[in-house]
């Protein structure tokens, strides 16, 4: 394989499996920065890539190739009904933001299997879907000499969009009114409630986004690498979107990095075999990369004062 | 006066009925006959003494996960590690079993079983280190840790134990299975095992320790009030490491006995084991008391043993018992809402008592 080849299935196989994360990942850096900690992003991914491949299987006929990207929305819709849970138990009924989150992971595949063995005669998994994700070319920018080559053809397209999303979420973070108004509540709510913000609002503004997205990233999931919904279409891609927002400092731009670093260490178990260096290395170091890398970044360069300061403490008015 | 009663069994009582009663709309809604399963599900669980044998012995490692997440929240941490600690302690104890095997059989098990325990201890201690020096989450290590045990189980299973081309280690030999003859005859040749037993008579142990001795306590101490307690002369570092290990070791107990009395091999696997996380669930429905995570785990084990039988005796899907078990743990999560309601109940209750004497 010449270099370029090489470097072009890099560049798309991470591309393919940072997707999925990237999108989780924003999500979890909405509903935190909002002061609600989310270890539920994998049932919420889970959700989404249900409803997405449902929708998929179904209207494949009627909308064609437009499917899977009417799927990422109707995934994305999912995720934000079945983050509703959170938002509710944690903002209003004042629950431990972790049970909740728990909650949220043992209900997403209870509830989607069982909903898939009602609508497919009680198979545990749903067909494949036809009209999935294919690779994209850009027009122009593929003429481009080598870089043409290697990051504009045959790659992911959703990828890309995702990175873009990333930069308007940093955008919102840390440009915009409404954008600080939703980082003091996860600061400060008390502050943030004398100075007229509705912080119940921005709470579940926050949940709700981090549903919506990490709905998207469940459906990008189902709808370019697994291509069906089974109980095992997420499998800690959830929890590895968490690793990332984390290891991104619970910054959109931080998180968006780090998980296109984990997408490369989850296609270099596939590619490896073609660079000569990596070929010998056992795939399972590539699969501890991220997790392990996480726990390394929190102990040497984080400890525990990066995240919103009042990340997971329920704000109860007047106390 | 209410918010007391409230504390006690009042809450665990309401969300269990909630949560079925969740399971039965859902199941009417998509034309499902709720009695009959439900039915069903008391009949596979506890209708016989093949299902009974079952059920208990699925509590076993129930218990113990769920008495090692309970102990870490007693010291005021959230150790979500249980599925790797189980995963480990479970391989642990047939690595060693499968190594030992010329050993006697009571020392084979008992080295076995305190190689897993151990095996969960150490790894769960390493999220204790680090929360103790570094102040890192113990929920995001537990979480990585739980993915990296995986995959260096499945590596190691691959590559070490498997013969080549295969998925699975070999069997242990007959000597260090836990269901012996002798409890498959008189349990109708289930899978119930002298597990069971070990689980209780940890129960009482770690109630023991919370109750009688100075590091149980001091574990408490350090869940209250961690300023405090250092002020008080408690060893804030130690006793969270501690706590932790104790955590890991009980997880990686339920996972050495499950290696041994039921699984018998352990074999690659795409996702962590559930029963770490149904242990949280357990635990959390019995407010992390050792006492009551017996019969929290007794009810949790009923469902799911139950659950296999809904499917088989209608096209119910199974998962409907999943979904029942994740209702009641979303319950016993929003007690406040109930306490709202009782207290506005309670408030009705005195003004209708006001106005029918005013009536009078």
């Amino acid at each position: 394989m010449s270099l370029t080849t090489i470097l072009m299935t890099v560049f798309s196989t991470t591309f393919v499996y940072a997707a999925p994360l990237i999108f989780t990942a924003l999500g979890g850096t909405f509903s935190e920065r909002s002061g609600v900690v989310n270890v539920g992003l994998e049932g919420m991914m889970i959700i989404g890539a249900f409803g997405s491949t449902v929708f998929n299987l179904t209207f494949a006929s009627t909308f064609g190739s437009l499917t899977p990207w009417i799927s990422l929305f109707i995934g994305a819709l999912f995720g934000l009904v079945f983050s509703l849970l959170h938002a509710v138990a944690t903002v209003t009924f004042r629950a431990d933001h972790i049970i909740s989150g728990t909650v949220l992971n043992l209900m997403a595949p209870a509830l989607a299997v069982f909903l898939t063995r009602v609508l497919y005669e009680g198979k545990g998994q749903t067909p494949v879907i036809n009209q999935s994700m294919g690779n994209f070319t850009f027009p122009l920018l593929s003429k481009i000499p080598f870089i043409g080559k290697v990051l504009f053809t045959h790659t992911s397209l959703i990828a890309f969009i995702a990175i873009i999303v990333g930069i308007l979420c940093w955008y919102f973070f840390f440009r915009t009114s409404l954008g600080l108004r939703m980082r003091s509540v996860g600061e400060n709510p008390m502050a943030a409630d004398i100075l007229g913000i509705n912080v119940v609002k921005y709470k579940y503004m926050g949940v709700l986004i981090s549903g919506f997205m990490g709905g998207i990233g469940g459906a990008v999931m189902a709808q370019s690498i697994t291509l069906n919904f089974s109980a095992s279409t997420i499998s800690g891609q959830g929890f590895m979107s968490l690793a990332a927002m984390i290891f991104g400092k619970w910054n959109p731009l931080g998180a968006t990095g780090a998980a296109l670093f984990f997408g490369l260490a989850q296609s270099l178990p596939i590619i490896g075999v073609y660079i000569p260096l990596l070929s010998h290395v056992n795939t399972v170091w590539f699969q501890i990369a991220p997790y392990a890398i996480t726990i390394i970044v929190l102990v040497i360069f984080l400890g525990k004062a990066v995240a919103p300061a009042a990340d997971g403490e329920n704000y109860i008015k007047g106390k | 006066m209410h918010t007391k009663s409230l504390k006690g069994l009042t809450i665990p009582l309401i969300s269990v009925l909630a949560g079925f009663i969740v399971g039965a709309i859902l199941m009417l809604i998509f034309g499902y006959d709720p009695i009959q399963n439900y039915q069903n599900l008391l009949k596979g669980s506890l209708g016989g003494i093949y299902s009974i044998g079952e059920t208990l012995r699925n509590m076993i490692s129930l218990i113990l996960t769920a008495l090692g997440f309970a102990v870490a929240s007693k010291a005021g941490f959230f150790n979500i590690g249980g599925p790797g600690q189980y995963l480990i302690g479970w391989f642990g104890a047939i690595v060693f079993t499968l190594k030992f095997s010329h050993l006697p059989a009571v020392i084979l098990i008992i080295g076995a079983l305190l190689c897993g325990a151990l095996a969960g201890g150490l790894w769960s201690m390493i999220a204790g280190v680090l929360r103790a020096y570094f102040g890192t989450s113990e929920v995001i290590t537990t979480i990585m840790l739980n993915y990296i045990i995986l995959y260096l189980v499945n590596f190691a299973v691959k590559s070490w134990l498997a013969s080549k081309g295969s998925d699975s280690s070999p069997n242990i030999t007959t000597k260090a299975n836990l269901n012996t003859p002798f409890l498959q005859h008189i349990t109708d040749n289930s899978t119930f095992n002298w597990g069971f037993f070990i689980a209780l008579a940890v129960v009482g142990l770690v109630w023991f320790y919370f109750k009688k001795t100075k590091s149980g306590f001091e574990i408490q101490a350090v869940g209250l009030n961690e300023s405090a307690s250092q002020y008080a002369g408690v060893n804030v570092k130690r006793t969270i490491i501690i706590a932790m290990l104790i955590s890991g070791l009980l997880a990686g107990l339920g996972g050495a006995i499950d290696g041994l009395g039921n699984f018998e091999n352990i074999s690659v696997s795409n996702n962590l084991p559930n029963v770490g996380y149904n242990g949280m669930a357990v635990a959390l429905l019995a407010a992390g008391n050792p006492i009551g995570i017996i019969f929290s785990a007794l009810l949790f084990s009923a469902l799911q043993i139950g659950g296999l039988s809904i499917s088989v005796y209608s096209n119910t899907p199974s998962e409907i018992v999943d979904i029942v078990i994740a209702s009641i743990i979303f319950f016993v999560g929003i007690k406040y809402a109930f306490e709202l309601m009782t207290k506005k109940g309670w408030l009705k209750r005195k003004n209708k008592v006001v106005k029918g004497g005013a009536e009078k």
